[in-house]
């Protein structure tokens, strides 16, 4: 494919209308939780390993010829400078690597480096992934060093965390469209059901509206259970060009959509404090290119790091009208079984958070679904999958969609 | 304060709050107004600004009660941060105090005040603004 032809597509300029930007030929993610006495790296080593297990077709330390690393802190390991040691460890040195960090939103930013990579013909193959090791620290060092994800000379430095920015746009949705403590609560209980169906989930345990409402504050009006949980995890995909897939794979999954936004780092800088603008730019540019729109969506992950965001989400990704997202869930539309399913996997919430593997987490619940191997939460006949990955307060956002190949 | 003198950056911003003034950036082509001031304008690309005194009373917008913090907040949980819509439909966050917390209303009036505490000797030297109710 000759450049300007790619390259317009990823920077707005044709409609494909379905045609794939790249293919996933295998997918891998390591068990999520409270993973004692592992580093991140060997997290990464249980997803790679997992990924080159269902690709024997693939010789990773000759077919991948660059690698994205997401993550968000140094602080959590007190180490930097992931991305060749990632490499070390799942045995693909020398080959270049590189880390991405878009907070939240950091390995679908690796995901998205992945697409230019193999559409610039620089890389046929590459691994996308990402990382997070939180569960050894305390919870008041997890909440500062996920605070730095927002503006530190003015909302860090008044006291700001994430629970409580998200608690912010939890309390003007409420204000302005009459959203209430249930409906954020219906999001945990679907996605705590959700998550009991995926055994690699960090929690899978039912919960029921009464206990999620009694939940302790954590930012009001959120609860505990509104908030994702402090997980350790990793998570990878293996791209490549759609005319090759077929080596790789009899069933590969297509990313035929992808879109990337920025916005401000604070908040407080916004007129808008009840949507994500970086979700519906970025919505709008996969869609556009997919050339398809949220009512062809049978699966999505989205970033419901609270039960407000997903709300917002399902908003934003034009699931439902600006305002009823509240009511979207309470009608049970976003389970499994509804008009779209949402967080198949148990989302942040359920299946767990650790920021860096989120985004490629999300794909891999995605590929699981499209290639029908997603065990009992399977959708039946889902053919077009969605992520919608988002980082800090939406400063970064990442939708992709996906089609079976 | 000289106001020509002091750049156009967080540092200087926090200058004026030294002073007990709340300033702003406005860009002399389009008239867009920073808050906080960046060293360009973010709408025209240019570099020709001034500085704007702006009013310290202003509504509340959204809220939040904060129960789990940083190490650095914990003596004061639970505490109240929201976002303040200024004079000129400028924003900013901050804590309020002062109030009852079953009181704290979307819409309230509230005022800035300026702490009066020694600042630390090491990075950040920023004072702290705060809000409280009219
Ligand atoms: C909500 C939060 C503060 C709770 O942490 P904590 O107070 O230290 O809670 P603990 O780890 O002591 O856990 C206490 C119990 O609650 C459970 N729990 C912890 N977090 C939970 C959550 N988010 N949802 C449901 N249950 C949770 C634990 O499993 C534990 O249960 P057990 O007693 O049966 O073992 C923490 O999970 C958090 O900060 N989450 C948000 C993370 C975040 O901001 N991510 C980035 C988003 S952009
Ligand atoms: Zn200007």
């Amino acid at each position: 494919m000759p450049l300007q032809f790619t390259f317009d597509h990823l920077f707005g300029g044709k409609n494909l209308s379905g045609n794939a930007l790249v293919s996933i030929v295998s997918a891998g993610m390591s068990k999520f939780g409270r993973r004692e006495g592992l580093y991140g790296r060997e997290l990464f080593v249980e997803a790679a390993s997992e990924a080159f297990e269902r690709c024997p077709n693939l010789d990773p330390q000759k077919d991948i010829k660059a690698a994205f690393i997401g993550m968000m802190g140094e602080s959590f390991e007190h180490q930097g400078h992931t991305g060749p040691t990632i490499l070390d460890w799942i045995g693909l040195l020398p080959t270049q690597a590189f880390r991405t960090e878009g907070a939240c939103g950091s390995s679908a930013t690796a995901i998205r480096c992945g697409i230019f990579a193999v559409l610039s013909n620089l890389a046929d193959v590459v691994l996308v992934g990402g990382v997070e090791k939180m569960t050894h620290r305390a919870t008041a060092d997890v909440t500062e060093y996920l605070a730095m994800a927002c503006d530190f000379p003015f909302e860090q430095w008044n006291g700001l965390t994430f629970p409580g920015l998200f608690a912010m746009v939890a309390t003007a949705h409420m204000h302005k469209y009459g959203t209430t403590e249930e409906q954020l609560a219906s999001v945990a209980v679907k996605n705590h059901h959700h998550g009991c169906m995926n055994p690699k989930a960090h929690m899978q345990k039912e919960i029921t509206l009464e206990k999620a409402l009694s939940s302790r504050v954590v930012a009001w009006p959120l609860k505990l259970y509104d908030c994702s949980l402090i997980t350790d995890g990793a998570s990878c995909l293996i791209l490549t060009k759609p005319e090759l897939a077929r080596k790789f794979t009899d069933t590969p999954v297509h990313i035929i959509g992808s879109g990337q936004a920025s916005d401000t780092i604070g908040l407080y800088e916004r007129r808008e404090l009840t949507s994500l603008k970086v979700g519906k730019l970025a919505a709008k540019e996969a869609y556009r290119m997919a050339g398809l729109d949220s009512l062809d969506i049978d699966v999505a992950e989205v970033h419901d790091c609270f039960t407000i965001a997903e709300i917002v989400a399902y908003e934003d990704l034009g699931f439902c009208k600006q305002g009823e997202g509240g009511r979207f869930v309470e009608e049970g539309q976003s389970q499994i079984g509804g008009k779209v399913a949402v967080c198949t996997s148990g989302g942040l919430k359920s299946k767990g958070h650790p920021v860096g593997a989120t985004g490629a987490a999300q794909a891999y619940e995605i590929f699981l679904q499209l290639t029908e191997q997603a065990g009992k939460r399977q959708v039946k006949g889902a053919e077009v999958g969605l992520t919608h990955n988002v980082g800090g307060l939406g400063a970064t956002g990442v939708v992709n969609v996906y089609s079976r190949g | 304060m000289a106001e020509t003198s002091i750049p156009f950056t967080i540092e200087g911003f926090y200058k004026f709050i030294q002073n007990g003034q709340l300033m702003g950036a406005v860009c002399n082509k389009c008239g867009k107004l920073s808050l906080p001031p960046k060293p360009i304008c973010t709408k025209c690309l240019s570099r020709d600004l001034k500085w704007k005194e702006l009013p310290q009373q202003g509504k509340l917008l959204t809220y939040t009660i904060i129960h789990i913090s940083p190490k650095q907040f914990q003596s004061m949980t639970p505490y109240v941060v929201g976002i303040v819509q200024l004079g000129d439909g400028a924003q900013l966050p901050g804590m309020i105090r002062d109030i009852d917390l079953d009181n704290v209303k979307i819409g309230m009036n509230l005022t800035m005040e300026f702490e009066k505490e020694i600042i630390s000797k090491d990075w950040p030297q920023w004072p702290r603004y705060y809000f409280k109710p009219i």
